[in-house]
């Protein structure tokens, strides 16, 4: 299975494209995970309701195998990487985006500790343009 | 004429820059307050009450009718993007204003809400100038007696008539009276359940409790509710409305208006009221028109007509707060007890004691209301951003400022230990559903009340009927009997009644949507 860090911005819709890229070429399903830690009354990279449905039903037309995943209340590296052991993901992709370093200090980064802590090979992809 | 002159000099000390900043600063924070559901204008006064303690009284005040003012503008911005009414005045105002939001008209909704509040505001502090000092001057007149009767009565309004539970109401109002009476007697200096701990000699601080219940209780319980599912926002833009909605928003804030600033001035008090019977009014009125979206789809009316009431009632209890020194909201509790602590007396003597202090606050309110307007409508996109701060991150900014409040008071660690007992308690009000506003009126009214009580009983030398020697006590007994007898009869007589109170109404809406 191809896990993804998806987020409903351009880092998660160009993590997504190259996972379904990926995902033919392999032939393997896809699992989208979209987590938030929960700690604040509103997440702009928790997709709403509305987008997972699109996205699950864009996937199906596809004709991939594929599920998507919203969990709550966890640290988003530590959710994909927990769902790459369930599912034995073979893959995982990831968007990156420029941070200051002032702003990596802050914030954190949920790609570096994919990134370091991912026990299967990472795609880190950016947006075109 | 004479209040017109007043008030004009009340201007002039409330244009000085220094105020002037102080009322900027306090409806910012009110603001900041009021978006942020959970966090209300009690809790910031609450916080920040040891902090003004090195300002003069005057510019404290203005910053704290700011932050009262200000949170109530926030709580629609949140109740409307949403749909999580911070308190109960903004439930009324979330119904249409999120369908509204979700049909694409945020901005619409926002512009009314922010708009009608001003309007209502402007309105409800006029009406303050013009009513709290012929009330005060009445008001200094009446003895002992009717003063114990009219605090009685406005501690049974708040117990058994705002709120779903009466039994509720009156555990808090209870536990309340039982945290005034701790200390030193005033007049025999005998120990009242003191625990033999000396440092309560001098009685339970307002402000510890107030900061404990408010900031620490809340504390506590969002840590026990810590993560959460996140709510989905609805962007917004700069608010504005068009020709349409202007026409459908201007006789609902009036109404409005009319209706809060009443309920308001009455120690029945509370914004929960108006609110609801300013919307059903509006839902009635509404259902002629034609072509518009109706009530349950995003009316405007129902955002306007709310919203206005909310803030003219938040005005309106500036009248029996400023004219007899009664509390009816949490946050004008916490303003009296702001009021006590520069050694203010506050009740109907206030008024001519310090004109200048009152006028100030009074045209201050006209100033930041006019602020709020200026502010809010461009700044509402900002305002939304403010609800993705992380819960820790916040919390543990209101726990620092709670504690360095409860120490800096008098720099004793026992303020600390007693911080933490009276959060431990806010956390356990909230757990079974006891509401904190008769708790709080409690610690604040019932040692004032006391002292009533012991004039009117030492003028009669302890005789009983030294209580009802005065026509006005005797009215508020009868009053006092009415509004709990009645009810009472009220269900014998029709059992099976139209909902009457917010809450049934809401309940049944609830139920008629699962059906």
């Amino acid at each position: 299975m191809i896990v993804v860090a998806y987020t409903p911005d351009v880092y998660g819709e160009a993590a997504l494209a190259h996972a379904v890229t990926e995902a033919g070429i392999r032939r393997l399903g896809v699992v989208v995970v979209n987590a938030t830690r929960g700690d604040a009354f509103v997440d702009e990279r928790f997709a709403s309701g509305e987008r997972l449905a699109e996205l699950d039903a864009a996937l199906g037309e596809q004709g991939l195998t594929h599920e998507v995943r919203q969990p709550v209340g966890v640290e988003p590296s530590e959710a994909v990487i927990d769902v790459v052991k369930e599912v034995g993901g073979t893959l995982v992709v990831v968007g990156i985006r420029h941070r200051s370093p002032v702003g990596k200090v802050l914030m954190g980064s949920v790609a570096q500790r994919i990134l370091l802590d991912a026990p299967c090979p990472v795609l880190a992809v950016k947006p075109a343009g | 004429m004479e209040t017109l002159s007043l008030l004009g000099g009340g201007m002039l000390d409330a244009l000085t820059p220094m105020n002037l900043a102080w009322a900027c600063i306090g409806v910012l924070l009110g603001t900041f307050v009021g978006v942020l559901p959970g966090v209300g204008p009690a809790m910031a006064v609450a916080l920040l009450l040891p902090v003004t303690y090195g300002l003069d009284v005057t510019s404290a005040l203005i910053m704290f009718a700011g932050i009262y003012y200000g949170g109530m503008y926030g709580g629609s911005t949140t109740s409307i993007l949403l749909n999580t009414p911070g308190e109960s005045a903004s439930v009324m105002t979330a119904l249409e204003g999120n369908k509204m939001a979700k049909a694409g008209r945020a901005a619409q909704a926002l512009a009314t809400a922010a708009i009608g509040s001003f309007v209502a505001g402007t309105i409800g502090t006029l009406g303050v100038i013009f009513f709290a000092p012929p009330l005060a001057e009445f008001a200094v007149q009446i003895g002992a007696p009717s003063y114990f009767a009219i605090m009685l009565l406005s501690m049974v309004l708040v117990s058994a008539v705002l709120g779903a539970s009466k039994l509720r109401g009156f555990l808090g109002l209870f536990i309340g009276l039982a945290i005034g009476l701790v200390g030193l007697d005033g007049s025999t200096a005998q120990p009242r359940a003191m625990l033999g701990l000396n440092q309560l000699a001098e009685g339970i601080d307002v402000v510890v409790v107030a900061v404990g219940l408010f900031a620490v209780g809340e504390a506590l319980w969002t840590a026990a509710h810590l993560r959460r599912k996140p709510l989905q926002i609805i962007p917004v833009g700069r608010p504005w409305m068009g020709k349409d909605d202007w026409r459908r928003s201007w006789k609902p804030w009036l109404r409005g208006t009319a209706l809060g600033f009443p309920f308001g001035a009455v120690p029945a008090g509370g914004a929960e009221t108006p609110t609801f019977l300013s919307y059903v009014a509006e839902r009635k009125l509404a259902k002629g028109g034609k072509g518009r979206e109706k009530f349950g789809e995003g009316a405007i009316e129902g955002v306007a007509g709310p919203e206005a009431a909310n803030n003219a009632s938040a005005a309106g209890t500036l009248v029996p707060l400023l004219a007899l020194g009664l509390p009816v909201t949490a946050t004008s509790a916490v303003m009296l007890a702001a009021i006590q602590g520069y050694g203010i007396t506050p009740g109907p003597t206030l008024m001519t004691d310090q004109p200048d202090l009152i006028w100030a606050l009074l045209a201050s309110l006209l100033i930041g209301n006019a602020l709020l307007l200026i502010l809010n409508l461009p700044l509402a996109p900002v305002w939304a951003k403010l609800l993705r701060i992380p819960r820790p991150q916040l919390y543990a900014g209101i726990l620092f400022f709670a504690s360095l409040g409860a120490y800096a008071f008098r720099q004793q660690p026992f303020d600390v230990a007693l911080l933490v007992v009276f959060g431990a308690l806010g956390f356990a009000i909230r757990r079974f559903g006891i509401p904190v506003l008769p708790l709080i009126l409690g610690v604040i009214l019932g040692p004032l009340m006391e002292a009533k009580l012991r004039e009117a009983l030492d003028l009669s030398s302890g005789d009983l009927s030294g209580l009802f020697n005065e026509p006005i006590a005797l009215i508020v007994y009868a009053i006092i009997v009415i509004v709990v007898v009645a009810p009472l009869v009220w269900s014998r007589v029709a059992p099976t009644a139209t909902p009457t109170t917010p809450h049934e109404v809401l309940e049944k809406d609830r139920q008629e949507v699962g059906s």
